[in-house]
């Protein structure tokens, strides 16, 4: 555990290790009857052969994956999966990341960075304690902000104060970049639309095989049906039908809660608006 | 001479039936339905055949059995050697005794079937394979020398794992590549445990993998890597990655939760055994009324499983009539025995939902059979003002599927098909790629297992040839 219910998963995969890129995901199981569940990829070395996720601990599977100790194996962990964030000379990218995105938009920002683009890394949680990696972050980006909704970190507020404090610095993004919760997604794609900036978002459906066998991760993105685990994940954020996404997301929400209050595990966590 | 005219008189007009679980038992439990022949039971039906001269059954076959052969050794109560005439052409006749359409192949061109019902071949091939296993007296052939070619077989379904035990049995090395977590393809993932026992489909992979065969699971090929990068390391490739890209009716509120594809409901079943849940930890939702929009074999597998997973009613939703489903015979009788809802001549038009985003019922119209389409079919016409709301809380689609588009997406040069099929020759199963064959559903669509099995067959063969002239 980094911070108070997200883990971070470090996996020794030589294979997937050096063909993964920014944006891409994996999916694992953690045990012989486990579910398959796909985790973003936040970083990697091809040279050691292992890859590391974030995960936020929210049900049955990722409860088991956050027991996992050092040395164990788990018995699938499969990938790259999706395609990768499209990088390019875009000039000023405003990288937002919340939760688990905090750790997989490190990727792509040194990519972009890498590649000539002016870096901006805003990182958003609900407090100080569940802020990580702000320090990598700063290893690579131009200018690094937090915001925290109660204030004990950074500027205290929502990711609605994007845009106050990119204009006080004089910063004019060119494009935004979000990966996080679908909720904190969803209100920067709302704050993006009408000043009319690219903006591309990781969506994370409900996933089974992730090779794109069986349309359960589908979204509906400009009047178009399309497989989050094949044609995306990233997504234009102005295209999707959220209100749908979010539906759809729920699907499960009785039977992935059951095995919680039947194990007694204390997870009280009610972020299902949220995750 | 007299004596043996008098026995051939003998013959049974009517094949042995197959013990079955009684439809009331089996639609509360995922147990195979047929239980198999008894010894007794199959050299009964064994004697049945006629043992023709020139027999056509054969070549209705697509892996060419000598059926009258292994059938003969059965009639003599030596099934070890039926089992060894069996699998000298076909490397999985415990599936194929229970999945191939054989009134379709070599048991609608029986002899015996012109005057009287035909020999049951295929469930003297599934008791066959079965014997054997129980008795564990599994024979291997005799591996020839290592050639020292390496090549890898793309896909652990049943175009792969044919050329994979074709290939292996001539002394080449076998990489098999498989994506999922569990081997077999369609025969893990699609076809339910009630039809085809999923111990018995491991049964089989280790068969082959006793024969030398390398498996690698939870490797993608496309992804983890790509075909480029194989061709560097092997002398040969091939591509039998299937057909696993759902096919959407494109209907409005396709989207609402409780609409699945077909993949999705079977593989929450019988891959990740949903229907164990919480044991397994894949949820599957439990309705009371399903819909299973479509009318092959998927379509009735989707609708059988349905009724074992407690739904009070499920629907078989089809646009053409009772005569026109492609399904196995077999399993549409086994879905009317069991209770199945068989909604004919029947469109959807619309999926219906409640507020909270979930079907509560398709919209559907009433269809006529108009003239035959390009399959031969009767075009199904809609019926105007026939409008009218199918209730239910689940819909299943079970309209086919494409070929899985990983590796025709990432493999440069390899020439696809305007269906996202990956063009190979039909006599070699040679792509427009050096090295590469293809073979099975991702080349033709979704089509059986025993056409995949054919297709790896042949192009097990073309690979020999070719790999012996290096």
């Amino acid at each position: 555990m980094i911070v108070p219910n997200l883990h971070e998963i470090v996996v020794e995969a030589p294979d997937v290790a050096t063909s993964v890129k920014p944006g891409q995901f994996v999916i694992v199981r953690a045990d012989d009857t486990g579910e398959r569940c796909p985790l973003s990829v936040a970083d990697y070395d091809p040279e050691k052969g292992t890859v590391t996720s974030i995960f936020q601990e929210v049900g049955e599977t990722t409860s088991k994956l956050a027991l996992v100790n050092p040395g164990e194996t788990i018995p699938t962990y499969a990938g790259p999966l999706g395609v990768e964030t499209e990088l390019g000379e875009f000039g000023t990218v405003v990288m937002i990341g919340g939760c688990y995105g905090i750790g997989s938009i490190y990727p792509i920002g040194k990519a972009l960075k890498e590649m000539g683009n002016h870096v901006i890394v805003i990182i958003e949680a609900r407090s100080n304690f569940l802020v990580y990696w702000a320090d990598r972050h700063r290893d690579y980006a131009d200018k690094v902000h937090v915001i925290s909704r109660d204030g004990t970190i950074g500027h205290k507020g929502h990711v609605t104060g994007i845009p106050d404090i990119l204009n006080r610095e004089g910063e004019k993004a060119d494009r935004v970049i979000a990966n996080g919760c679908t909720f904190m997604m969803k209100r920067i794609a709302d704050l993006t639309r009408p000043m009319g900036i690219r903006t591309i978002v990781s969506m994370n459906p409900i996933m089974i095989d992730g090779t794109g066998m069986c349309g359960v991760c589908r979204l509906t993105v400009d009047g178009e049906t399309k497989f989050a685990c094949v044609d995306g994940p990233d997504f234009d954020a102005h295209l999707i039908d959220w209100e749908e996404f979010l539906q759809r997301r729920k699907t499960y929400n009785e039977e992935e809660t059951e095995p919680l209050r039947r194990s007694g595990s204390g997870i009280s966590h009610t972020c299902m608006s949220c995750s | 001479m007299a004596e043996e005219k008098k026995k051939k008189k003998k013959i049974n007009p009517n094949r042995i039936p197959m013990p079955k679980q009684t439809p009331e038992e089996r639609v509360r439990n995922f147990n195979e339905v047929a239980l198999g022949f008894t010894a007794e039971l199959a050299m009964m039906e064994a004697a049945r055949c006629l043992q023709c001269k020139k027999p056509l059954c054969v070549q209705g076959c697509p892996v060419e059995v000598n059926i009258p052969g292994f059938i003969g050794k059965i009639a003599e109560g030596d099934f070890k050697g039926a089992a060894g005439e069996l699998k000298s052409k076909n490397a999985l006749p415990a599936v194929c005794g229970r999945v191939c359409p054989q009134e379709e192949q070599c048991e609608k061109l029986c002899i015996l079937g012109k005057k009287m019902e035909p020999v049951a071949i295929g469930r003297l091939e599934r008791f066959t394979a079965d014997y054997e296993a129980q008795q564990g007296t599994v024979e291997y052939p005799k591996i020839p020398k290592k050639t020292g070619k390496k090549v890898a077989v793309i896909g652990s379904g049943p175009a792969g794992i044919t050329v994979a035990a074709d290939l292996a049995a001539l002394g080449h090395e076998i990489v098999m590549y498989e994506a999922l977590h569990e081997p077999g393809g369609v025969l893990m993932y699609g076809i339910p445990e009630f039809r085809l026992p999923k111990q018995i489909v491991g049964r089989e992979m280790q068969y082959v993998q006793d024969l030398g065969v390398e498996l690698i699971l939870n490797y993608i090929i496309g992804k983890t890597r790509t075909i480029d990068s194989i061709l560097e390391e092997f002398d040969a490739v091939f591509v039998g990655s299937g057909a696993g890209l759902p096919w959407f009716l494109g209907i409005p509120g396709e989207n609402l939760n409780g609409v699945y594809s077909a993949n999705e409901y079977l593989t929450r079943v019988n891959l990740m055994k949903g229907y164990t849940f919480p044991e397994h930890d894949t949820p599957i939702k439990r309705p009371h009324k399903v819909t299973v929009v479509g009318g092959g074999n998927v379509a009735m597998d989707s609708a059988r499983t349905a009724l074992r997973l407690g739904a009070d009613e499920s629907h078989i939703v089809y646009r053409r009539s009772r005569e026109e489903l492609p399904a196995r015979l077999e399993e549409v009788e086994n879905a009317e025995e069991e209770g199945v809802i068989f909604d004919f001549l029947t469109l959807p038009k619309r999926c219906v939902g409640n507020e909270q985003g979930w079907l509560i019922g398709l919209e559907c119209v009433k269809m006529e059979l108009g003239e035959p389409d390009d399959s031969g079919r009767r075009r199904p016409v809609e019926i105007p003002n026939s409008t009218f709301l199918l209730e239910c809380d689940a819909m299943v689609a079970a309209i086919g599927n494409s070929p899985n588009p990983l590796i025709p997406q990432t493999t440069q040069g390899l020439e696809i098909g305007r269906k996202g099929n990956i063009e190979a020759e039909e006599e070699t199963g040679k792509t427009s790629l050096d090295k590469v064959w293809a073979g099975g559903d991702v080349v033709t669509g979704a089509a059986t297992v025993i056409m995949a099995m054919g297709a790896g067959r042949i192009a097990a063969r073309s690979m020999h040839e070719y790999l012996a002239g290096k």
